[in-house]
């Protein structure tokens, strides 16, 4: 639906050619990065990656439901933050159902700690989030310097929903687990764990010689591809529609709508209330109208909207704007407001799904990580300085 | 006379145990366990906020679905294996505590284990869903401890009136 809406403003004169053209020039490499980003997260999964780490929850939860709520903590936020959103919320959430299944422990609270992870926990790295993605384009940061920004807000924002969701699932937690984790055989995907920690090491290592990181992330993947080519486990196909193309194309022209969109007024309307300082208050403002804006339309274009507005200020008003849009969408079930009314997804899969359990988590858990994290990124923004 | 174990994770071993003491030997005893649509329902939720994916099949809360299909029926196996007697499996999808109170409609005896904060007598034994069960269930119900019951000595003071002295 976005194509042809990218057609008709360009068509109609809504955002010229050239606006077009700039805005799809600027978007391209951010849109090969996630590519890259989507086809090795799902080679990790092929190599054995998710189920290793599901192995290893159960291990070492030995039992307990409070021990395994930590594991999920640990492996959904260090997944979100490297292979990014899409891999934590498709390939891990299933692998923690699992897991607490096979463990005999109540799957509701690490499901919901998956979830709301996917979100809360996309705000460390560049590759995280396509938000993410976007901002750090339109930011100038550098990649290290964006992880070292972030990994304050990054901590306190995990931490705040480790409190909330331990609270608010007690007697599920309580339950305890029962059954004995059935011993497998340790398999560690040697090969899948080297290529992602040679893909970070490159992320640092073409950040400091001044080369877009997407190129670390295409290697990574092209290692993982050509191996799993050669040992005939996946198909030029399944790479290319692990690329998932169509999203890339969905991205592309949502950034050309936006564009006409900021350019016909929206910039004039929100850029009086937009705040323009990176002091405490105004860092609070931005995060806040972000999430807000994230929740009535959706993070992505709520991160285009606020992008052109925010960069100008300096990379604190920009990453104030993801800790916005990527803590804020745990406030509404689907992300948004938007995106439950256009698909009616509760209908379309005729679940009596608990909207008010669903939104009461949220309102304790998005204000508080939200506030926590905008604190930890002014004393960053101190400390190491925008 | 028709008895009824809820069969849930975390404490279903105990409420399997109370059928078999408590249940006299020509009892129908059911096994039942609700699969809750609410996780299925939360992976649902985080890939449809995940905007443009448009891929159904990549849905996690399918999947997620499928497993907890499998999960419960693992559940009940391992509990009719606890009780070793005939029994019947029942297993329904919803919400929780209203398909526990629809199912046993017209049973003798309904059994289910507290699970909220069990070091302690009082209120906060019973976890939410366990609380509408008790307060809606349409038959009498044996409600125990899984473990160890807490002594008196948990229950607070009463308390303290000035205005007594």
């Amino acid at each position: 639906m976005a194509v042809p809406a990218a057609g008709v403003v360009i068509a109609t004169g809504a955002i010229s050619l050239h606006h077009a053209a700039a805005e799809a020039a600027r978007l391209g490499p951010v849109i090969a990065f996630l590519a890259a980003v989507l086809v090795l997260a799902q080679l990790c999964d092929d190599e054995g990656l998710f189920h290793a780490c599901g192995a290893w929850m159960a291990r070492k939860a030995a039992g307990s439901s409070r021990r395994l709520l930590v594991q999920v903590f640990a492996v959904a936020s260090l997944i979100t933050a490297v292979l990014s959103l899409d891999a934590t919320v498709v390939l891990l959430t299933p692998v923690v159902f699992a897991t607490a299944a096979r463990l005999g422990a109540r799957a509701k609270p690490h499901v919901y700690a998956c979830t709301h992870l996917s979100n809360t926990a996309s705000l460390l790295l560049p590759v995280s989030n396509l938000t993410n993605l976007l901002a750090f384009a339109a930011s100038g940061l550098s990649f290290t310097r964006f992880a070292a920004l972030m990994v304050l807000p990054w901590l306190a924002a995990i931490g705040a929903e480790y409190v909330v969701i331990r609270r608010f699932f007690a007697t599920d937690l309580d339950a305890g687990a029962q059954a004995p984790p059935t011993p497998e055989p340790r398999e560690v995907p040697v090969f899948a764990l080297a290529t992602v920690a040679c893909t970070l090491v490159g992320f640092v290592v073409t950040s400091v010689f001044g080369i877009n990181p997407a190129w670390a992330a295409t290697a990574g993947a092209a290692v993982l591809a050509g191996r799993a080519l050669a040992q005939r486990r996946s198909t030029p196909t399944a790479i290319v529609r692990a690329a998932a193309l169509p999203f890339c194309a969905f991205v592309l022209a949502l950034g050309i709508v936006v564009r006409a969109v900021v350019d016909n007024g929206l910039a004039d309307a929100l850029g009086h209330i937009v705040p323009d300082s990176t002091g405490l208050p105004a860092l609070l403002g931005i995060a806040a109208l972000a999430a807000v804006l994230a929740n009535v339309i959706n993070n992505l274009p709520a991160v285009l909207v606020l992008l052109p507005l925010t960069a100008p200020t300096g990379p604190g008003a920009v990453l104030a704007v993801l800790l916005g849009v990527n803590i804020g969408p745990n406030l509404t079930y689907a992300g948004s407001l938007a995106t439950l009314l256009w698909r009616r997804i509760v209908r379309e899969h005729d679940t009596d799904v608990d909207l008010g359990e669903f939104t009461r988590l949220g309102a304790l858990a998005v204000p508080t990580a939200l506030l926590l994290a905008v604190v930890a990124l002014w004393v960053s923004l101190h400390v190491i300085g925008g | 006379m028709t008895v009824i174990a809820w069969i849930v994770e975390g404490t279903w071993a105990a409420c399997v145990d109370a059928a078999r003491t408590h249940a006299p030997e020509d009892t129908d005893i059911v096994l039942l366990h609700v699969t809750g649509s609410d996780v299925p329902g939360a992976a649902h939720g985080a890939y449809a906020g995940l905007l443009g994916r448009a891929r159904p099949e990549r849905d996690p809360g399918t999947e997620v679905e499928n497993l907890a299909a499998a999960a419960g029926e693992h559940l009940l196996g391992a509990a009719a294996e606890r009780l070793g007697r005939p029994c019947t499996r029942i297993e329904r999808r919803g919400r929780i505590e209203r398909e526990v109170v629809a199912a046993v409609e017209g049973a003798d005896l309904l059994i289910l284990a507290r699970d909220g904060d069990r070091t302690h007598l009082g209120p906060r034994s019973l976890g939410p869903a366990s609380r509408f069960i008790v307060d809606h269930a349409p038959c009498p119900i044996l409600l125990i401890w899984p473990e160890e019951t807490p002594s008196t000595e948990t229950i607070p003071p009463p308390p303290h009136h000035p205005h007594h002295r």
